[in-house]
C-alpha cells in the first residue's frame, strides 16, 4: 500500500494560486501592506466560548470555529478515543452532533432517529430515543443516498427533519413530540435533507428533489407552535418568490419584474428546481438571512434557454417576513449541475482599505466569493481550485463567463470540464478561525467527461441521457483542503487527499482544524501551516463535519461521525457497481477504489486528551 | 449409526416432498403503481405475464415492491431480494435481458375530433402547437421526445409531465394524456405502451401515431426493445425465461393487446387510425 495519503505538500498549481505558505506568521497579520486579518462580525464574539455546539454550523454566521484551547498545537498528538456509540445505520451519515448543556443529541439518516446521549454517564448512556418512524417510501424517492445534515436546539427542544419533510421538535429533556408539521410531499418527489436552522422564534427548512420535478421553497414555522410562517418559493412570480418593495438587487440581471417566470420558457418554472438543501446564516444586525438554491431542473439545459431564475441564487431576506431584500444569481443558466446551496460565513474585513461587512462563499463552480452582505455586490470571485468550466466573473455585471468549448449538449462529446458536477465543493461546510483570518474549505479536485448518449429506463419509460464519467483533476488526487486568505483572495497552503473531502471543518482557537477523509481518518492541521499533527482511524470512512465541546467534567473533547455514503460514498455505503458508468450520476467510477478502502457503519467516536 | 441414517433420509425425502409440493416462486421486483405496467393489485400488463411465467414455471409470483425511480434494481434485482424485472430495454446494462418480447415506439397522442394526423417532429405545424413531454429528471437525460423538440428549437411551446406523476394517486404517468384530452396541450408525446392503455381510459377520443424518424441522428432512438431483465450471472432463468418467452408468445402479445400496448414487431390489424 501507499504511503499515506496525505502528505504537506504545497500546490504546484493553476496560474492563479501562485500560493506559497507564508510561514508561520498569520497570513494579513500586520505585513507590509498593513492589511488587517478578516473578523468575526461582532455578534458572534467567541470571548465568552461556554463549550457548548448549539447549532450545527456552530452560530449565526457559519464559522464552525470553537474558542475551546485545552486540546491545541503543543498535545494534540496525545489525543486519544474516550468513547464510541454506534447509530445502528449504514447509509451515509452527513450530521454533526449538539451539545447543550450535559446532553448531546444526534440525527440520524434515514429512518433518523434522535438520540440523546448523558454526557454525565461514563461513555454517555442513552438518554432516550425518538424514532419518528418516517414512510419508508421516502427512500425510493430521495436522490442522492438518504442522508440527513443534523439537528437544531432552541428553547429546550430539539429540532430535526425527516426524509419524508415533517419538521418534528421534541422535549430536549425527554425527546417527547411537542409538534410535528409536513412541509411537503414525497408523492411528488420532495424530501428534506438539510439541517433546521433557528433565528429567533422561527425555524427555517428547505426541501431537496430537484432532479423529481420539485419546485425549491424554504419555509419559516414558529419554533413553538410549528406553524407555517411565510414560505418563499424560488421560482414562479414575485409575489411566490417574495420579491416586495424592498427588493433591490445589485445588479441589472437580477432586476426586473417576474424574473421567476420570464426567464423560462412558458411554464417550466413550475417544476423548475432551485431546491434548498444546504445551509443558512444569520445577521442580526441587519435581521438578514442569507442561503443559495440549487441547480435547475429536471429540464436539460437545452430545454430551458434563459437564465432560469432564481435557481442557483444567493438570497437574503428579512428574517420576519421572507422578504427578499437582494438576490444574486451566482450561476444563470447553470448547466453543470452546480447547485448554490453552499455555506455562507459572515465576516468583516477590510477591502480596498475599507471595513466591509461581508459574506465569503467558498461555491461549487469553483471560486470563492467575497460578497457585500448588505447589498449583495460581488467584490472577488477567485478559484480555490483547478477550474476550466468558466472563465472567471464578470465584477461588473456579476454574470459567471461562460466558456465557449466546455458548452455541453447531449449527443455532443465535452471533456476535461473541471470542476466536475460535485463541484470544487459540494455541501461539506468550511470554517473559520478569528486567530488566523483563515477560512478552511474540504473540497473536491474532479474533473469530468460528457461523452455522448446512451439509453436508460425508469418508471417502465426508455429515456437517453449523456455518459457523465468523472475522474481526479490535475495532480491525480480526488480531495484537497486549502487554507484561504478572504482578504487576498489567495490560498495559503493547500494540502492534497487521496479521496474527495466531504466532511467539511471544524476550526479551533487550539490552532487546530480538524476533519475526516472517505477512508476513515480523522485528522487534525496545524491551522497556521497545514501541517499534519494527528490522526486516528475510524471503522467507516467519514462525511460529517466534527465538533468540539466541554463536557460535564470541564474537559475537551472532539466528536467525530463516521459512517460514508452521499453522493460521493454511495459506492461503498449502497454497494454501487463500480461498472456502470451511470451510477451515482457518473461519480461511482471515480470512486472505485474505495471500497477497498473503507466499509459501511454508522460510529461516533468522539476523543479528548 | 444406522438408525441415524434412516432418520437422515427420511428427512431429506420430507424436505423433497416439500419443494416438490410448493416450488420456489417467481421473485418479481415490480412498482407498486405504476400502471399500465404494474400494481400492487396486479392490474398491469407486467403483472399479467408473470402469471404467465410463473405458471410455465409451476410456481407462484411473489413481488419485491420498490418505486421504479432511481436506484430501483440497486435495491430490488441487485439486492437479491427478487430475481426478475418483466420489463427493460433490451439494450439495458444494469441487468441482463431476455430476448425482447415485444418492440414499441414514441408516439403522438391528439384528440380525433382535432384531426391533427401528425406523425413527424419536422412537421412544420408543431412549432406552433402546445405540446407535452415525458419527464424523467437525471441530469441530462430526458425522453427521446424530448431532445428531439428541443434539437429542433422547440422549448416556448413545451409542456414537461414527470413520469412519476404524483405518487399518492391512482395513475401517477396519467396527467400527460389528460392534457391532451381537456386542451391543456394539443399534442403530448409519450411512450407507446403508457399512451395506448390511458386512450382506451380517455372520454375524448384520442389518437396515437408512432413518431418519425424511428432514430434521430446521430444516436436518439424512439423505438425500443423491450426484455426481462435477470441479475448478473443468472443465466439459468435466463435461459429458462428465453424458452418461456419463445414457447408463449401469442399469449403474451395476447396481453400487450389486452393493454393497447402499440407494437412496431407485429401487425396488429387493429391498431387505430
Amino acid at each position: 500500500m501507499r504511503r499515506l495519503t496525505v502528505s504537506l505538500l504545497l500546490l504546484v498549481l493553476a496560474a492563479s494560486c501562485k500560493t506559497q505558505r507564508e510561514d508561520s506568521q498569520a497570513p494579513g497579520a500586520s505585513k507590509g501592506s498593513g492589511e488587517a486579518k478578516a473578523m468575526m462580525p461582532a455578534f458572534t464574539t467567541t470571548a465568552n466560548e461556554d463549550g457548548q455546539w448549539l447549532s450545527v454550523q456552530k452560530d449565526y454566521a457559519n464559522t464552525r470555529f470553537s474558542g475551546l484551547k485545552e486540546i491545541n498545537l503543543s498535545n494534540v498528538d496525545k489525543l486519544k478515543a474516550a468513547t464510541t456509540f454506534s447509530t445502528g445505520f449504514t447509509t451515509g451519515h452527513e450530521a454533526t452532533p449538539l451539545v447543550v448543556g450535559d446532553t448531546m443529541y444526534l440525527v440520524t439518516p434515514f429512518p433518523n432517529v434522535l438520540y440523546a446521549l448523558d454526557l454525565k454517564q461514563p461513555g454517555g448512556a442513552t438518554k432516550w430515543v425518538y424514532q419518528p418512524r418516517p414512510d419508508p417510501a421516502a427512500q425510493g424517492v430521495a436522490c442522492c443516498d438518504v442522508v440527513n445534515r443534523g439537528e437544531a436546539y432552541v428553547d429546550g427542544k430539539v429540532i430535526i427533519n425527516t426524509l419524508d419533510n415533517h419538521t418534528i421538535a421534541v422535549s430536549a429533556a425527554t425527546g417527547e413530540e411537542l409538534w410535528n408539521t409536513k412541509l411537503g410531499d414525497i408523492n411528488r418527489g420532495e424530501t428534506i435533507t438539510m439541517a433546521p436552522f433557528v433565528v429567533k422564534d422561527k425555524v427555517l427548512v428547505g426541501n431537496s428533489g430537484g432532479e423529481m420535478g420539485v419546485r425549491g421553497w424554504i419555509t419559516a414555522l414558529d419554533v413553538n407552535t410549528g406553524k407555517i410562517a411565510w414560505r418563499a418559493y424560488s421560482t414562479g412570480p414575485d409575489s411566490d418568490v417574495l420579491l416586495g418593495p424592498q427588493f433591490k438587487p445589485f445588479y441589472p440581471m437580477d432586476q426586473g419584474k417576474d424574473l421567476g417566470v420570464k426567464t423560462w420558457p412558458s411554464d417550466a418554472w413550475k417544476i423548475g428546481g432551485g431546491t434548498v438543501w444546504g445551509w443558512i446564516s444569520y445577521d442580526p444586525e441587519t435581521n438578514l438571512i442569507y442561503y443559495g438554491t440549487g441547480n435547475p431542473g429536471p429540464w436539460n439545459a437545452d430545454q430551458r434557454p434563459g437564465d432560469n431564475k432564481w435557481s442557483c441564487t444567493l438570497f437574503a431576506r428579512d428574517a420576519d417576513t421572507g422578504q427578499a431584500r437582494w438576490a444574486y444569481q451566482i450561476g444563470p443558466h447553470d448547466i453543470y449541475d452546480y447547485d448554490g446551496i453552499n455555506e455562507s460565513i459572515l465576516l468583516d474585513l477590510q477591502f480596498n482599505g475599507k471595513l466591509r461587512k461581508v459574506l465569503v462563499r467558498p461555491e461549487r463552480d469553483g471560486y470563492v466569493y467575497l460578497i457585500d452582505r448588505t447589498n449583495g455586490e460581488v467584490l472577488s470571485a477567485n478559484p480555490y481550485g483547478y477550474v476550466n468550466s468558466t472563465a472567471g466573473v464578470d465584477l461588473k455585471t456579476g454574470r459567471l463567463i461562460p466558456v465557449a468549448t466546455k458548452q455541453t449538449a447531449v449527443g455532443k462529446v465535452v471533456r476535461d470540464i473541471c470542476p466536475a458536477s460535485p463541484g470544487t465543493k459540494d455541501w461539506q461546510p468550511s470554517a473559520f478561525s478569528p486567530q488566523t483570518g483563515l477560512i478552511y474549505i474540504t473540497h473536491q479536485n474532479l474533473c469530468m467527461d460528457f461523452e455522448g448518449v446512451e439509453a436508460n429506463y425508469i418508471a417502465g419509460t426508455p429515456f437517453v441521457g449523456a455518459n457523465v464519467k468523472m475522474y481526479p483533476g490535475p495532480g491525480g488526487h480526488r480531495g484537497e483542503v486549502t487554507a484561504w486568505n478572504p482578504v487576498t483572495g489567495k490560498p495559503v497552503w493547500k494540502i492534497k487527499e487521496r479521496f474527495p473531502v466531504w466532511s467539511g471543518a471544524l476550526a479551533t482557537a487550539g490552532d487546530l482544524v480538524f476533519y475526516g477523509t472517505m477512508d476513515g481518518w480523522a485528522k487534525a492541521l496545524d491551522a497556521r501551516t497545514g501541517a499534519e499533527v494527528w490522526k486516528f482511524k475510524v471503522g467507516s470512512g467519514i462525511i460529517a463535519p466534527p465538533m468540539t465541546y466541554r463536557g460535564p467534567d470541564g474537559r475537551q473533547y472532539v466528536a467525530f461521525l463516521s459512517g460514508v455514503g452521499g453522493w460521493a460514498g454511495a459506492v461503498v455505503s449502497a454497494n454501487l457497481d463500480t461498472r456502470d458508468s451511470t451510477a451515482a450520476l457518473g461519480f461511482a467510477t471515480a470512486m472505485s477504489d474505495l471500497k477497498k478502502a473503507t466499509t459501511k457503519g454508522g460510529m461516533l467516536y468522539v476523543f479528548s486528551l | 449409526m444406522s438408525s441415524r441414517f434412516e432418520l437422515a433420509v427420511a428427512l431429506l425425502f420430507v424436505t423433497t416432498i416439500a419443494f416438490a409440493a410448493e416450488p420456489a416462486p417467481l421473485r418479481v421486483c415490480s412498482d407498486p403503481n405504476n400502471l399500465p405496467f404494474s400494481n400492487s393489485r396486479g392490474e398491469g400488463f407486467e403483472n399479467r405475464i408473470a402469471q404467465l411465467v410463473a405458471k410455465d414455471l409451476g410456481t407462484k409470483v411473489s413481488y419485491y415492491w420498490w418505486a421504479q425511480r432511481r436506484g430501483f434494481v440497486r435495491n430490488t434485482l441487485t439486492a437479491g431480494k427478487c430475481d426478475v424485472i418483466i420489463g427493460v430495454p433490451s439494450s439495458f446494462e444494469l441487468a441482463v435481458p431476455t430476448r425482447p418480447y415485444y418492440r414499441s415506439s414514441y408516439v403522438f397522442v391528439t384528440r380525433r375530433d382535432r384531426k391533427l394526423h401528425l406523425t413527424s417532429f419536422d412537421d412544420p405545424r408543431l412549432p406552433k402547437l402546445k405540446i407535452g413531454v415525458q419527464m424523467i429528471g437525471d441530469d441530462y437525460a430526458s425522453t427521446p421526445p424530448a431532445h428531439a423538440l428541443a434539437n429542433r428549437g422547440m422549448t416556448a411551446n413545451i409542456t414537461g409531465y414527470m413520469v412519476y406523476g404524483n405518487y399518492a394517486d391512482a395513475d401517477p404517468p396519467r396527467r400527460i394524456i389528460d392534457a391532451v384530452a381537456n386542451g391543456e396541450v394539443d399534442v403530448s408525446a409519450v411512450w407507446g405502451p403508457t399512451a395506448g392503455y390511458y386512450i382506451r381510459k380517455s372520454r375524448v377520443p384520442l389518437v396515437a401515431r408512432p413518431v418519425e424518424p424511428q432514430f434521430d441522428l446521430p444516436f436518439l432512438p424512439f423505438v425500443f426493445d423491450i426484455s426481462m431483465g435477470v441479475r448478473r450471472g443468472d443465466t439459468a432463468l435466463k435461459d429458462r425465461l428465453d424458452a418461456i418467452i419463445e414457447k408463449r408468445r401469442k399469449e403474451i402479445d395476447a396481453i400487450l393487446r389486452d393493454y393497447g400496448v402499440p407494437r412496431l414487431d407485429v401487425v396488429d390489424e387493429r391498431s387505430s387510425s
